[in-house]
């Protein structure tokens, strides 16, 4: 209860502190955050980016095209090869006819398809690999094409592959940029801190002749950093977001043209919720660091 | 309540302001530190709540080495004891009230309590009506009064003052001296550095020249 109390005092005297200088307050709330900002903005549109390639296979495959004159039984040989094979996982039939008529169905292509003498499509066969790795996936490649009636071999989820490895280039260095950036605002809340301390060089000192601990002291300017930091934190959602639904149409736009879907939008209660935690929780730190310096300076 | 054993005190590189002090303070006590300006009246009694520690001797509170206590203890110590300086250190940011009700919020007394107390500390020095005014807006004799004011409203068992009339009018310097007088009929210890003891009728005096006990 009693401590409760102390919490609750500290934090509204931090409060009042932060509202005595508005333009002070403001200018460090929005260094803090724009800092905070550029690691959470690349954080959602990277998690929008991976979004993209989930809907691609995410196990390598490859696709065994037979060529258009070949025979049912040759495709059927085919598969039953694949699936006797140990680094095989799963096969799956396309079959020619099937094909066709789903091609049909699809926009634009029926007509063309119409127009044709006949089905210009092979029978094809999917494959899974047990095994992940690319070098397994070519030499099974290279095997194949060899094999009777196969016309060609076609490794997929390429890009899909690509995009995931570049995601997790882009992850590093969203995190890099988090770390130096939180840094930033541990040494934003670290000066601010100071500065607060030495105009209240007379209140530390009459505190503590009138008998206050140091955690007394400590508490509201430990408050007024966690503040801070948290205020930042909502500036940087606020920016974030605002950039969000700025760049949400010409987004989705752009990426239509590429037969994508991508609708922006913003942050996640979950990752909101982590935003603003670590905001406050850096602002803390920063604060606690700065009050360690400042008590052991000028300690009696 | 207070023993002081062969007290030295000396500021690098050779500044003397104390040597071979002893001295005993009872509980209930009214004294008087005097002595010229610069006899070592201020760090004398900046020995007692431990804002300075003695080179050599010891300084014993209730009992305590206060030269010895760690600094985690020493907030407990000066709990204890009301403290009015020479230059008040008030806090000009807050109002008179605020500034009364700073050493109970360190003890963390519950607020509404702390007002009530603090209020009364206030009517005690006649600043009641005062108390929302900001101290740069009350007079020398009343900034006084606050800080007395403050300095009292914990109860601490003794107070201990460094020329709280040092720079007030004779009638004003006699209005301060008397609340002094109050709290010592009422049995808390005090102890006053003056330059004129006048003001206090029937005080113990101490009287330092150069240092040394006269």
């Amino acid at each position: 209860m009693n401590w409760l109390r102390n919490q609750w005092q500290a934090c509204r005297l931090a409060l009042a502190r932060l509202a005595t200088a508005p333009v002070n307050t403001l200018l460090s709330v929005l260094g803090i955050g724009i800092a905070l900002a550029l690691p959470a903005g690349g954080h959602l549109l990277l998690d929008h980016v991976a979004a993209l390639g989930k809907g691609a296979a995410a196990a390598p495959q490859l696709t065994v095209f037979m060529s258009v004159e070949a025979e049912r039984k040759a495709a059927l040989d085919i598969e039953a090869r694949l699936l006797g094979r140990s680094d095989v996982a799963q096969t799956e039939l396309l079959e020619r006819e099937a094909t066709l008529k789903r091609m049909k169905a699809s926009d634009g292509l029926a007509d063309v398809i119409g127009a044709l003498p006949k089905n210009p499509f092979p029978d094809a066969i999917v494959v899974t690999l047990a095994d992940e790795s690319p070098a397994a996936l070519e030499s099974l490649a290279a095997e194949a094409r060899k094999w009777p009636r196969v016309e060609q071999v076609q490794i997929d989820a390429d890009w899909a592959h690509r995009l995931a490895a570049f995601v997790r280039l882009a992850r590093t260095g969203v995190l890099l940029l988090a770390t130096l950036l939180g840094l930033g605002l541990i040494t934003i809340t670290f000066n601010t801190i100071r500065l607060q301390v030495l105009t209240r060089q007379t209140e530390v000192e009459v505190s503590r002749l009138l008998g206050a601990t140091d955690a007394f002291i400590r508490r509201p300017f430990l408050w007024y950093g966690a503040l801070l930091g948290l205020l930042g934190g909502v500036a940087a959602w606020l920016i974030v977001a605002g950039a969000t639904l700025w760049l949400r149409l010409p987004v989705a736009e752009l990426a239509q043209l590429y037969g994508l879907e991508l609708m922006l939008a913003v942050p996640t209660a979950k990752n909101t919720g982590i935003l603003f935690g670590a905001a406050a929780g850096l602002g803390w730190l920063g604060a606690a660091l700065s009050m360690r310096q400042q008590l052991s300076a000028n300690s009696r | 309540m207070i023993q002081l054993d062969r007290i030295s005190k000396r500021y690098p590189p050779d500044m003397t302001a104390l040597t071979d002090v002893s001295a005993e303070i009872g509980a209930g006590e009214l004294v008087t530190i005097v002595g010229h300006s610069g006899a070592g009246k201020s760090t004398l009694l900046k020995l007692i709540p431990a804002i300075e520690r003695p080179t050599a001797g010891t300084v014993l509170v209730n009992g305590q080495n206060v030269g010895a206590l760690s600094s985690r203890a020493l907030p407990f110590l000066r709990r204890n004891i009301g403290l009015v300086f020479q230059d008040q250190k008030l806090l000009f940011d807050r109002s008179a009230l605020a500034n009364v009700l700073l050493p109970l919020e360190i003890v963390g007394f519950p607020h509404r309590e702390a007002q009530r107390r603090a209020e009364a500390a206030l009517d005690k020095v006649g600043l009641l009506k005062r108390a929302r005014a900001l101290p740069i807006a009350l007079s020398g004799g009343e900034q006084q009064r606050l800080a007395i004011a403050r300095a009292v409203v914990h109860r601490p068992g003794l107070l201990i003052a460094d020329e709280p009339t040092a720079y007030l009018d004779a009638e004003t310097a006699q209005d301060v001296a008397a609340i002094f007088m109050e709290f010592h009929r009422v049995g808390v210890t005090v102890l006053v550095a003056t330059y004129d003891d006048s003001l206090f009728p029937g005080a113990r005096r101490l009287r330092l020249d150069h240092g040394r006990l006269a």
